[in-house]
């Protein structure tokens, strides 16, 4: 029988090894996947590689693993914002890597990772900085860089409702990076705040079919916070 | 001493007005963070305009009214917003391919400077020091049938952000359309500016020594 219900956050975790790279999905307040990443800091993987939209906010969350020092390296589009804190003074700092990419491509390399592309020509950023050093190519008279795959070894998501089988609905702007992400990494953890049984979910309305999720862990729901991102980015 | 002026500027609510003017009536738009999310407030009365955000929604609505704010409900710059009836959400590689693919009719963007051939310059400024940030600017740039920049003409020290070539880092090549600002209207072609409108009272000519570009004629 398959069961991808996990008892815990721990459990679900339990995998996760020192110089994993952990896809981590949200944008804004929506999809951050709170439980998870404070289970992440719990449970204590090191030399870890982030792939996120930002860099974390005040001191909890994501800027809270990155305080532990078990962060090597942050992949994103926009580290910087009014509360980064954290992250500003380990980048600084020299501690922490970043390597900052558009958030298209960010999310494209992703989508690349799980759907087994190899790599892509894409149009984003040719002739900027953020091209320097990459192969260009052009292609029926436009100019294209090309861009390889990002590939997680965990992926820790936000989901609405899940069942047994991993089927995963989300909520509203909170699916974001979720879907892409799940298909990403080997090992994918969703949380939900809601566990149906299986059928209940409309088969026309499932966003990640259950293939791409490994465990899924319930949560008490919450609503979404504000915080952090009064300030436009 | 110079004379003053003999033109006034369009205030924000007025440059907002002005690129809401063009839009057509069926467009599919995406309005960038900052300035050009005003242009929302003023598409005129009649026409029905679909809003993009890149964080996954098309039909995205106005601000909710207070105590009514969703947090898993934001825009791209992260403030809460509603869905219009119609709407729908979906993540972020199919947004963004919707956006590179070419299916949005505008981009409304904000820039720090813009070339005569329609380079943009609108994510760092290569301060030393600075925490590089992007977002989605560079996808935005290149992806929308049109993009339109919607900015002041002038910086706070009075130089054109309209440049012969940006000198700030560059967010895309030749992908600027149209640039709306406080005086004047322009679009970027291969053989540099021509000029769409400007405000009342400010000469073409006296728009070139403001810009010190040549700027053509609309034919």
């Amino acid at each position: 029988m398959i069961n991808k219900i996990s008892a815990s956050v721990a459990e679900a975790l339990a995998s996760v090894k020192d110089g994993a790279t952990v896809l981590i999905g949200g944008f804004g307040t929506a999809g951050i996947p709170g439980e998870l990443i404070d289970g992440l800091i719990e449970q204590g993987a090191k030399d870890l590689t982030v792939v996120n939209n930002n860099a974390g906010n005040a001191d909890q969350g994501l800027a809270a693993l990155l305080k532990t020092g078990r962060v090597r390296k942050i992949i994103c589009s926009f580290p910087r914002q009014v509360d980064s804190w954290v992250f500003d003074e380990l980048y600084r700092s020299g501690r922490l890597e970043l390597e900052l990419v558009p958030q298209g491509n960010l999310a494209e390399r992703i989508r690349a990772a799980g759907a087994g592309i190899g790599a892509f020509f894409c149009p984003t950023a040719f002739g900027t900085e953020l091209a320097k050093g990459k192969e260009t190519r052009e292609i029926d008279g436009r100019q294209y860089v090309l861009e390889y795959p990002i590939h997680g070894d965990v992926a820790l998501i936000k989901a609405e409702a899940g069942d047994r089988w991993g089927n995963l609905v989300y909520r509203k702007s909170a699916r974001n990076f979720g879907p892409v992400m799940a298909t990403a990494a080997r090992h994918t953890v969703a949380t939900v705040f809601e566990i149906k049984e299986l059928g209940e979910l409309d088969p026309e309305a499932i966003v990640t079919p259950g293939i791409h999720v490994s465990k899924i862990v319930k949560i008490p729901r919450v609503a979404t916070q504000a915080g952090g991102f009064r300030k436009a980015a | 001493m110079m004379n003053a002026p003999k033109y006034q500027k369009r205030t924000k609510d007025e440059l907002a007005r002005r690129v809401a003017q063009d839009i057509h009536d069926g467009a599919y738009v995406n309005l960038g963070i900052g300035m050009p999310t005003a242009v929302a407030n003023h598409i005129p009365a009649g026409r029905e305009v679909i809003l993009q955000s890149e964080n996954g929604i098309l039909g995205m609505g106005p601000a909710p009214a207070a105590g009514q704010e969703d947090y898993d409900l934001i825009n791209a710059g992260k403030q809460p917003v509603t869905l219009l009836p119609g709407g729908a959400y979906f993540h972020h590689a199919d947004s963004f391919a919707m956006m590179r693919g070419g299916h949005l009719d505008i981009c409304v963007l904000g820039a720090f400077q813009v070339s005569a051939r329609g380079d943009l310059a609108n994510w760092s400024t290569g301060e030393a020091g600075a925490i590089p940030a992007v977002g989605g600017a560079m996808d935005l740039a290149i992806g929308a049938k049109q993009t339109w920049v919607m900015m002041d003409l002038l910086s706070k020290a009075g130089d054109s952000k309209v440049v012969e070539s940006c000198t700030y880092p560059l967010t895309g090549i030749a992908c600027v359309k149209r640039i709306y600002t406080d005086l004047c209207t322009l679009e970027c072609t291969p053989q540099g500016l021509r000029l769409i409108d400007a405000v009342e009272g400010l000469s073409r000519e006296e728009l070139e020594r403001l810009i010190q570009l040549p700027v053509a004629t609309a034919n």
